[in-house]
C-alpha cells in the first residue's frame, strides 16, 4: 500500500514537474539547433565576424580614408601585411589602409544585408499574409503581380534604380527591398492559405475581430518559423547580390565601399602581385556567406522538424 | 498539353509587355535628359538633338513608338552615346558569344551537377557522399565575381596554363574559364537538389516494389527514380537560367570576352538609356522565354499537373 503510495506521489511529482519545465516550441528548437555542430561553428564565426567590426577599429592605426604618402609608391613592394608598419592588411591600389577598408567594408555588406531582409521580410510578409488571409479574387490578383514580377530578372531591375535615380545607399536599400520581398510573399500566402481553415482563426472571427487585428495578432505569430527560416537565408543572398553589383562598379561609391568593391579592385590588381588586396576581403566575404548559409540550414532544421 | 502551352504562351506575352512598359518609364522617369552635360548646349541644339531622337514628343507616343518597333521590327534604336552604333548593331556582335559560353555554362552545370548528385544520394554516408556534399556547399558560396578572380590567379598567374582573357572566336583555351567561373554555383545547388530527391525517391514505396521484384539496381535507378527525381532540378533550372544571364555580365567584364554584358555595364555607366532599355528588355524576354519552356517540360515531367 505504502509503495503504490509513494509510486503515485512519484507520477504526480514528475507531471508537476513536466509543466514547469514546459517545452515550448521554440525551446525545442533552440535545443535542435545547438546540437548541430556546423550551425553553431557558423553562429561563432559570424559573432567573430561582427566583432571584428564594431571591435576592430580601436586597433587600427589608420582610417580608411587616409593615404599612406610614405608607401603608396610602391604598394606592390612595400604595401604588404606587415606588422611594423600598422598596416595589417597591407595598402590597398591608391596606398589606403586595407584593414580599416575591410572592416567599413564588411560593416557595409552585413548592414545592406540586415536591413535588406528586415525591408523584405515586413513586406512580404504583411502582403503574402493580407492576400492569403482575404482570398478571392484579390488574392488571384495580388499574385498575379508578384508572379509578373518574378519572371523579370531583379538584378536589372536594381541596376536600372540605381542607374536612373543615382547610385546611393538609400537607393540601393530601395532596389534591393524592392525586388527581395516577392518570394517571401509567396512563401507567407502558401502558410496562410493552410493557417486560415484553423478553428483559432474561425474562433476570433466569431468573436468579432477585425480581418487586420486577425492577420497581426493570429496569423504572423504563427508565420514566425518559415519567416526566420527564410529571413536567414536572405541575408546571404542580398549580401550577394550587393557585392555583385558593386563588383561592377555600379553599387555604393567612394569613399564608401562594400566587399564586392574591395573584390573587385583587388581582383583586377591581382597581375601586380598584390594578392593581398583580394585575399583579405575575399576571406571575410566567403566567411560571412558560408556562415549565414550554415546558420539558415540549421535554423531550418531546428524550425521544421517534419523533415526528420 | 497543346492547349496548356498556348495558356502559358497567353501569361507570357502580357508578362512581357509589362516588362518593357515598366522599364520604358522607369527610363524616362528619371530626371534630366540623356543629354545634359557639364556644358551646357544652347537650347537650339538641344531641341534638334532632342527631335533627331524623337525626344520632343509627348512620353505616351514615345513609347508606343517604341513598342511598335520592338514588336514589329525587332528594332531597339540608336545609341544615345554612341553615334555609329545601335541597339540592335551591339546585339548582333555580342549576342553570340553570350549565347555560345552561356549554354556551355548551362550544359556543365546541369550535367556535372546532376551526376554529382546522383553519385552522393547512391553512395550516401560514404566518403564520396560527405565530398560532395561538403563541396557543393561551399561552392554555393563561390559567385562568378569570386571565381574569376581565383581562376585567374591559378591558371593564368600561377601556372600560365590558360588566357587570362579575350575570346579569340571561341577557341577552347579562351572558353574554359569563363564557362568553370559561371558554372561552379550553380552546379553546386543542382547537386544539392539532385542528391536530396534523389534520396527521397529512393526511400518511397515504388522504389521499394522494384527492388522486391528482383530489378538490377541500375534499370531501377534509371528506369523508375530518375524522372521523379528531375522535377525539383527542373523547377531550379529557372531560378538558374536568370543567375547565369546575369552573371554573363561579369564574365564579359572580367575576361573581355565581347558579350553583351560588357556593352551592358557600360550603357549603366554612361548612362547610354536606349542601349540599357534595349539590353534589359533583351534579358528579360531571355529569362520569360525559359520559365515558359521549363514549365512545359515540368508539365510533361509531373503527370500530376492537369492541363
Amino acid at each position: 500500500m505504502t509503495q503504490i503510495q509513494t509510486r503515485t506521489d512519484r507520477i504526480a511529482e514528475a507531471t508537476t514537474d513536466a509543466a514547469i519545465h514546459g517545452r515550448s516550441l521554440w525551446r525545442d528548437a533552440l535545443n535542435r539547433f545547438l546540437r548541430n555542430r556546423a550551425a553553431v561553428a557558423a553562429v561563432i564565426a559570424l559573432v567573430l565576424v561582427v566583432a571584428f567590426v564594431l571591435i576592430g577599429p580601436a586597433f587600427s592605426r589608420f582610417s580608411n580614408e587616409e593615404i599612406d604618402w610614405a608607401l603608396m609608391g610602391d604598394v606592390a613592394g612595400q604595401g604588404g601585411p606587415s606588422l611594423a608598419n600598422g598596416h595589417y592588411f597591407g595598402l590597398d591600389e591608391l596606398g589606403r589602409d586595407l584593414y580599416a577598408r575591410t572592416i567599413q567594408a564588411t560593416g557595409t555588406s552585413l548592414t545592406v544585408g540586415i536591413i535588406g531582409a528586415a525591408v523584405a521580410v515586413i513586406i512580404g510578409t504583411l502582403y503574402g499574409a493580407f492576400a492569403g488571409y482575404v482570398g478571392g479574387s484579390t488574392d488571384n490578383l495580388m499574385m498575379r503581380a508578384v508572379d509578373i514580377l518574378l519572371a523579370v530578372p531583379s538584378m536589372f531591375i536594381i541596376i536600372l534604380l540605381l542607374v536612373m535615380f543615382g547610385r546611393s545607399f538609400s537607393m540601393l536599400f530601395v532596389g534591393i527591398g524592392a525586388v527581395s520581398w516577392l518570394e517571401m510573399s509567396r512563401i507567407v500566402r502558401g502558410q496562410t492559405l493552410s493557417l486560415r481553415g484553423r478553428e483559432f482563426i474561425e474562433a476570433a472571427r466569431a468573436a468579432g475581430v477585425s480581418t487586420p487585428k486577425i492577420i497581426l495578432r493570429h496569423i504572423v505569430p504563427n508565420l514566425m518559423g518559415v519567416v526566420v527560416v527564410y529571413a536567414t537565408l536572405l541575408v546571404p543572398q542580398i549580401i550577394l547580390t550587393e557585392s555583385f553589383i558593386s563588383f561592377l562598379g555600379l553599387g555604393v561609391q567612394e569613399p564608401a565601399t562594400s566587399l564586392g568593391a574591395l573584390i573587385s579592385a583587388g581582383a583586377s590588381t591581382i597581375t601586380f602581385g598584390t594578392v593581398w588586396q583580394l585575399a583579405f576581403p575575399l576571406f571575410f566575404f566567403l566567411v560571412t556567406i558560408i556562415s549565414l548559409f550554415f546558420i539558415g540550414d540549421g535554423l531550418r532544421d531546428a524550425l521544421d522538424p517534419k523533415d526528420r | 498539353m497543346l492547349s496548356y502551352v498556348l495558356r502559358r504562351l497567353l501569361v507570357a506575352i502580357p508578362t512581357l509587355l509589362v516588362l518593357i512598359v515598366l522599364c520604358f518609364l522607369l527610363m524616362h522617369a528619371a530626371p534630366g535628359s540623356p543629354f545634359n552635360s557639364e556644358r551646357a548646349l544652347p537650347p537650339q541644339v538641344l531641341a534638334n538633338i532632342e527631335a533627331k531622337y524623337g525626344l520632343d514628343k509627348p512620353l505616351p507616343l514615345q513609347l508606343w513608338d517604341y513598342l511598335v518597333g520592338v514588336v514589329t521590327r525587332f528594332d531597339f534604336g540608336p545609341s544615345f552615346v554612341y553615334r555609329d552604333r545601335t541597339v540592335n548593331g551591339i546585339i548582333a556582335q555580342g549576342f553570340p558569344v553570350t549565347l555560345t559560353y552561356g549554354t556551355l555554362s548551362f550544359l556543365v552545370a546541369v550535367l556535372a551537377g546532376v551526376s554529382l548528385g546522383v553519385t552522393a544520394a547512391l553512395r550516401q554516408n560514404t566518403w564520396i557522399d560527405y565530398l560532395a556534399v561538403g563541396t557543393s556547399f561551399s561552392a554555393q558560396a563561390l559567385p562568378n565575381f569570386v571565381m574569376a578572380p581565383i581562376l585567374v590567379i591559378i591558371f593564368t598567374w600561377k601556372l600560365g596554363w590558360l588566357p587570362g582573357g579575350g575570346w579569340n572566336n571561341g577557341a577552347w583555351p579562351y572558353v574554359i574559364m569563363p564557362v568553370i567561373a559561371l558554372s561552379t554555383s550553380f552546379m553546386a545547388s543542382i547537386a544539392r537538389i539532385t542528391r536530396s530527391s534523389m534520396l527521397e525517391v529512393l526511400n518511397s514505396n515504388f522504389i521499394r516494389t522494384a527492388k522486391a521484384k528482383g530489378l538490377p539496381g541500375r534499370t531501377i535507378v534509371w528506369r523508375h527514380a530518375m524522372k521523379p527525381t528531375m522535377m525539383p532540378v527542373v523547377s531550379y533550372l529557372g531560378p538558374a537560367f536568370v543567375g547565369m544571364i546575369t552573371g554573363s555580365v561579369v564574365i564579359d567584364m572580367y575576361f573581355s570576352t565581347g558579350g553583351i554584358g560588357l556593352f551592358y555595364v557600360n550603357s549603366a555607366l554612361n548612362r547610354d538609356y536606349s542601349v540599357m532599355l534595349g539590353l534589359t528588355i533583351l534579358y528579360g524576354a531571355l529569362t520569360i522565354l525559359f520559365n515558359l519552356l521549363t514549365d512545359v517540360v515540368y508539365a510533361w515531367l509531373d503527370p500530376k499537373i492537369r492541363y
